[in-house]
């Protein structure tokens, strides 16, 4: 069990390092190879999370180890949902570094399962959670997708042409699969959100209890919010959104980890 | 190898010569059967362009081929031979090779990895063809070549990137819009690259073009002939919402369009992307609109880089393309070869086979008397003798080495083969 897991943390070490290759060579073999190994770690991958799934006895999220695993595996699930609907090719290239710079952080967290608290123990926890990773996931692409749009913006403003440019997308295009990813997640974010406000109800009896991940939830929310508000009203188009989306998943993942480590919770992952 | 090419190019020859000698026309069909008549010719092929004259010759084997080209080349355009020596390369045998799979590739063109010389090549080759001048040598020559520059095309990056300012705009053009169907093009001014670009536009795919001119006749003329639609020189800046690309270039001495009218114009696109290509100069865009978020400026000196870079890109992958030429030059030289060995096999063996057929019917019919056995042991017998006499030449013809083509040549003079073909 624990070997899938490794195995698919070399997998995705492989597969970041080819890609930061990739980006700097430019040869499209490189970028076939980078898939195929993203491919295979995320089968290592699955096959872990079943794992551990099958000996928690409910969705493996209830450690940090666990649920930055899931976050993971939810990124590089949506990764190829995209990957496969838009081909962009360099888009693994981009997002290979973080994956894998995700998985390293959940290998060094402590991987004991712990009991779920009584609390938590519901369906809620799999609708609630299922629906704010994926959304999280939708997001960590969207920022990917983001920074591609901000190199290539600086590629044809600058004069630059090189490698990288003839083989990144167009501008427009970047800029579709930017606010698709974004639609998508903020949907997921918002029932996410509702979800555990009914959940809490449910259990606690109250829907807001203003603990740190839930206003920084809100926050979250609140950015996304912004960004396709902004489409909307056309100010937000292009470059704002780029830019936005990566500032949104910098927030993201504060909510993830900085919440958890830094401030206290009943939502931290013990 | 007896593979000859003859001819000359843009690099050898400028186009006073170059005229002289090309094959246009009824010229063609009457050129390429005169030269697979002549003396020492086997086999014709024959490009003939507007960078380059060059014959491929698969000859006989006889020296002063290419002096009989040459002569040919002079009589036949009534040039100076003196005239026609400067201008003139001439390779053989792995060399010729390595050309023509170059030209193919577009390795020895005036703008490397430029696509239409590969069709230009077959053309010559279909020629060749229907006129019976290409045969089993030339025919798997031209072939290699075409598979070579699909090669060089899929494996290389060698005509990817554009190498004119027009198709550079294009190139831009499609990494700012992901497709150019349904976009607007505006013509602003007048000149004969801003009215190509324009044409490059609208053939990727530019659904409208509006034309704005000083003068509304010119601007009626120039929509005419780029198929656009003529506006009133002072409503430019309102068509400008509706706009996706504009081409800039008229004669004027200051900024035609300055940094807040593109700010008020992005504002109404609503932020649309807008593509600006000022060629002019002095330049009629003024620069700082570059810094306008979702609006691209490139002066006619950007473009020149883009196209300088794309160039140098280029070369780098002609070094690639060199490589697999080289490849490739190996594969065709082992099919040459083997192709002449493996005649030259059979007629050896068959000579071999017909002495020894001759002499046991000479001994059998001198001698009678044998019975079966005996006569199996001395057919036995002389069926040993020949094939260990055969069997080091025939070894030494199927061997791939460098002098086989020599070995050959023996082989058949020494047998007297070549008499017998």
């Amino acid at each position: 069990m624990i070997l899938t897991f490794e195995l698919a943390l070399t997998c995705y070490f492989a597969a970041a390092i080819i890609s930061v290759g990739e980006i700097i060579k430019g040869s499209r073999a490189l970028s076939k190879i980078c898939l195929i190994l993203c491919a295979i770690g995320f089968i290592f991958h699955t096959i872990n999370v079943i794992l551990r799934f099958k000996e928690a006895g409910h969705l493996p999220i209830a450690s940090m180890h666990d649920a930055v695993s899931f976050f993971t595996w939810s990124i590089v699930l949506l990764f190829f949902v995209i990957e496969y609907k838009y081909r962009i090719g360099l888009l693994g290239s981009f997002i290979m570094p973080g994956v894998f710079v995700f998985m390293l952080s959940s290998s060094i967290l402590p991987r004991q399962l712990k009991p779920l608290d009584p609390l938590l123990q519901s369906s809620w926890l799999w609708i609630h959670t299922v629906l704010a990773f994926i959304g999280d996931a939708a997001f960590a692409l969207a920022c990917g997708v983001g920074i591609m749009y901000l190199t290539q913006e600086r590629f044809v403003k600058r004069k630059k042409l090189g490698n990288l440019f003839h083989r990144l997308p167009s501008l427009q295009k970047l800029d579709e699969i930017n606010h698709r990813l974004i639609t998508i997640g903020f949907p997921l974010l918002t029932l996410a959100i509702i979800t555990g406000a009914v959940w809490s109800q449910s259990v606690l009896g109250t829907f807001w209890r203003w603990d740190p991940k839930e206003v920084w939830s809100l926050i979250t929310w609140l950015i996304y919010a912004v960004v396709l508000h902004t489409r909307i009203t056309s100010w937000g188009r292009g470059r704002r959104a780029a830019v936005l989306s990566v500032v949104g998943f910098v927030v993201v993942l504060f909510t993830f980890f900085g919440v958890t480590f830094l401030l206290k919770g009943y939502h931290r992952f013990s | 190898m007896n593979i000859h090419v003859i001819g000359l190019n843009h690099k050898t020859a400028d186009v006073s010569i170059r005229e002289k000698i090309a094959f246009n026309g009824d010229k063609y069909v009457k050129g390429l059967e005169e030269i697979n008549s002549l003396h020492n010719v086997e086999e014709a092929v024959l490009l003939s362009t507007c960078n380059r004259v060059e014959l491929y010759v698969y000859a006989n084997g006889k020296s002063g081929i290419n002096e009989e080209v040459t002569d040919f080349l002079s009589t036949f355009h009534n040039v100076e031979k003196d005239k026609l020596n400067d201008t003139l390369y001439t390779y053989d045998g792995v060399e010729a090779v390595r050309h023509v799979f170059r030209v193919a590739s577009s390795l020895d063109s005036m703008v490397v990895g430029e696509p239409q010389i590969l069709g230009q090549l077959k053309d010559a080759f279909d020629e060749a063809l229907s006129h019976n001048t290409s045969g089993a040598v030339l025919n798997k020559l031209m072939k290699k070549a075409i598979s070579v520059a699909k090669r060089v095309r899929t494996e290389t990056s060698i005509a990817e990137n554009a190498v004119s300012i027009s198709y550079a705009a294009v190139e831009l053009a499609k990494k700012i819009f992901t497709s150019l169907d349904g976009l607007v093009c505006m013509l602003l001014g007048a000149g004969e690259m801003a009215e190509l670009s324009a044409k490059h536009l609208r053939s990727s795919g530019v659904k409208e073009i509006i034309v704005a001119n000083r003068t509304f006749e010119r601007a009626c003329v120039i929509a005419a002939e780029v198929n656009g639609r003529p506006i009133d020189f002072n409503t430019f800046k309102e068509e400008m919402k509706n706009t996706d690309i504009v081409i800039c270039s008229t004669g004027a001495p200051t900024y035609v369009v300055s940094k807040k009218d593109m700010e008020s114009v992005i504002k109404r696109r609503r932020n649309k992307p807008i593509f600006m290509i000022d060629i002019s100069v002095p330049r009629n865009l003024d620069p700082d609109i570059n810094n306008i978020d979702n609006v691209y400026l490139y002066d006619i000196d950007d473009l020149q880089g883009v196209v300088d870079s794309n160039v140098n890109a280029r070369l780098t992958e002609a070094v690639k393309a060199e490589k697999i030429v080289d490849e490739e030059l190996q594969t065709f030289e082992r099919w040459f070869y083997s192709r002449n060995a493996v005649p030259t096999i059979v007629s050896l063996r068959q000579i071999a086979e017909n002495i020894k057929n001759d002499e046991l019917e000479k001994l059998f019919n001198k001698i009678s008397g044998f019975d079966d056995k005996e006569k199996q042991a001395i057919e036995q017998m002389a069926n040993t003798i020949v094939n260990k006499l055969i069997h080091p030449p025939t070894a030494a013809l199927k061997e791939d080495t460098d002098d086989r083509d020599m070995l050959i040549e023996t082989v058949r003079r020494i047998y007297s083969l070549n008499g017998k073909e």
